[in-house]
């Protein structure tokens, strides 16, 4: 089901352009056993897997969007392709009008892809020589390089990081050095894959109101896979939800809760301190509402959706 | 400022503050160990000091030399074959495994630069303090040995451009032969097959002209003879100045091989690129 934008090649052009992309993986496959092992020296089987499946969309200038799925459901597996490090089986992909598989610098020098464990740094060093590194791989013109480096390490605060030794930080701190990394040739699109995985709630707010902040502040495009619905709920307004490589749902948070939560929590407390929580379906909440507050003494009430990690479950399962 | 407003300087001047900045990194990484880069260095020495004592007895058993070649110019091949041998350190393509699991890989495949050239920097950057701490050593070497070293000044201007002919040469082949890895995880064999060829055919174990005449043949239309034997040859032999500048043009030629394997077998490798590690 896809119920966001359509796709507009050569029409209105949009930062990130996909259309009917496609890739597929050939891998051996075997039982278990040394029999199975003789047999696999002269007889491989192979099995074509479908990572993503002709998945079409576009992302505008400035967009945030969550690409929401479980795991295996070809999230990366787009990021990769969308950065150009994975050719495509089928389909079409532009970004910034490139064609990532390309790869071609000037494409390179415009777009970043953040991976939670991906290390850009130089283990030994502080990160401030990993830094210099860029500077040089970029090109990038020493004065123009100073300013954009002091000002994204302020940002995120980690101006007492960069001079330690990236093997003597943190799974923490060594995410937010490497987020600087990524980006301080200024990239005008974003594919961040798990940016906060791993990392305290501190951290990870830190580094949603860091990725807010850079897209506001540079007007950049970002794409964003998390496991963390606080990442999405926080930075996106679109999410595009994809299972077994295909698009389930496309378009805004709000409409995907209003589509797919099929109930709403009724919360309420009552004059004698007793506490009563009601799972009701979602046309039967004025109604619940109503009743409850015209048999009870209620002191405090609330209506909630669900969260968002069920709206989503509830989104696979009725696919 | 916009966003990707960042102007870029020329290619060729950013070509050479590239180089000069990974290998500035590389050796202040190698500063970072240095337990670890003397004791490398004394590994280095081991091999060669090996072969010399091997074929100076060899030589001593039959009256003084060994097809010519005595124990003062055995000293002065093996002596030089560590600095060699020192300048021809690259990228191993048993790394590659590594390099592409760890996602490595895919983090240089995102940066607008070929991998190679961080390759060639790198290991640049990575030989300099190990000549720093060589050079006494084969000074002590020299006292201990007496080696027969009297090169021309021609002689010198050539080696110290065949080194790093050398050493491009050997990078480059390496890094096609590191490409297999994409192709199929388990490369290895392929591997040790070439390391196998080059320790016999490259002037590494035994002096090329110890060889059998067949195998000196097979030496000269592969590349292994221009990053060991020519290079050592260079300054310890009696090569005439044509066949010096012969022996460069030659390298010039593996060197341009090299460039153009490393080109083709990119772009295929690249596509074939699954990303299977980070």
């Amino acid at each position: 089901m896809r119920t966001g934008r359509s796709v507009c090649f050569g029409l209105v052009p949009g930062v990130v352009e996909v259309d009917g992309l496609m890739k597929v993986f050939r891998v051996p496959e075997r039982e278990a056993g040394l029999r199975a092992s003789l047999r696999g020296l002269v007889n491989r089987t192979w099995r074509e897997v479908r990572a993503v499946d002709g998945i079409s969309f576009t992302i505008d200038p400035g967009e945030v969007v969550g690409f929401l799925g479980p795991n295996g459901a070809g999230k990366t597996t787009t990021l990769k392709m969308l950065s150009g490090l994975l050719y495509p089986t089928a389909g079409e992909v532009r970004v910034l009008g490139h064609v990532p598989s390309k790869r071609e610098r000037d494409y390179l020098r415009r777009m970043t892809l953040v991976m939670g464990n991906r290390n850009q740094l130089q283990w030994d060093l502080p990160a401030l020589d990993s830094f210099e590194l860029n500077r040089a791989i970029y090109r990038l013109p020493r004065e123009d390089f100073a300013r954009t480096r002091d000002e994204l390490i302020e940002l995120l605060d980690i101006g007492d990081l960069v001079r330690k030794p990236v093997r003597n930080l943190s799974l923490g701190e060594r995410m937010k050095v490497e987020i600087v990394g990524s980006l301080l040739h200024l990239p005008q699109v974003l594919f961040l894959d798990e940016p906060t995985i791993g990392l305290d709630v501190t951290m990870q707010k830190r580094i949603r109101s860091f990725v807010a902040e850079y897209n506001q502040r540079y007007d950049a495009t970002v794409l964003l896979t998390s496991h963390y619905m606080a990442d999405v709920e926080a930075l996106c307004r679109r999410v595009i939800v994809v299972h077994h490589g295909r698009i389930l749902f496309d378009g805004d948070l709000v409409a995907l809760t209003d589509r797919f939560a099929a109930h709403k929590t009724i919360e309420a407390v009552l004059a004698d301190g007793e506490r009563i929580t009601l799972q009701v379906p979602k046309a039967e909440t004025s109604r619940a509402t109503a009743q409850l507050l015209a048999e009870n003494e209620v002191h405090d009430l609330t209506v909630e959706d669900p969260p968002i990690e069920d709206v989503i479950e509830q989104v696979f399962i009725s696919s | 400022m916009s966003v990707g407003a960042l102007p870029q300087a020329s290619r060729a001047r950013s070509m050479v503050d590239f180089y000069l900045t990974t290998m500035r990194t590389q050796i202040q990484t190698q500063f970072q160990y240095r337990a670890a880069t003397y004791m490398y260095t004394l590994g280095m020495v081991a091999e060669p000091t090996i072969y010399l004592v091997v074929w100076t007895t060899i030589a001593d058993a039959h009256g003084g030399s060994v097809e010519g070649i005595g124990p003062g110019q055995f000293a002065a091949y093996y002596i030089v074959w560590t600095l060699v041998r020192t300048m021809n350190i690259v990228f191993t393509p048993f790394g590659w495994e590594e390099r592409i699991r760890e996602g490595q890989l895919s983090a240089q495949l995102l940066r607008p630069l070929h991998p190679v050239h961080y390759d060639l920097g790198w290991f640049a950057g990575h030989k300099v303090p190990w000549l720093v701490m060589y050079l006494p050593i084969a000074v002590v070497l020299s006292l201990i040995f007496h080696p027969t070293l009297d090169p021309r000044p021609v002689e010198v201007v050539v080696f110290l451009i065949a080194i790093w002919g050398a050493y491009l040469i050997r990078s480059l082949n390496h890094f096609v032969l590191g490409m297999v890895t994409i192709w199929t995880t388990r490369a290895s064999a392929v591997f040790q097959v070439w390391f196998l060829a080059e320790l016999l055919l490259s002037g590494r174990l035994v002096p090329l002209p110890l060889m059998p005449q067949w195998s000196q043949t097979l030496a000269a239309w592969l590349p292994f003879k221009w990053t060991f034997y020519f290079p050592i040859e260079s300054l310890v032999g009696s090569m005439s100045t044509a066949e010096l500048v012969g022996g460069l043009g030659m390298q010039l030629l593996w060197t341009a091989i090299g460039v153009l394997m490393v080109a083709g077998s990119w772009r295929l490798s690249v596509r074939h690129y699954s990303a299977v590690g980070n």
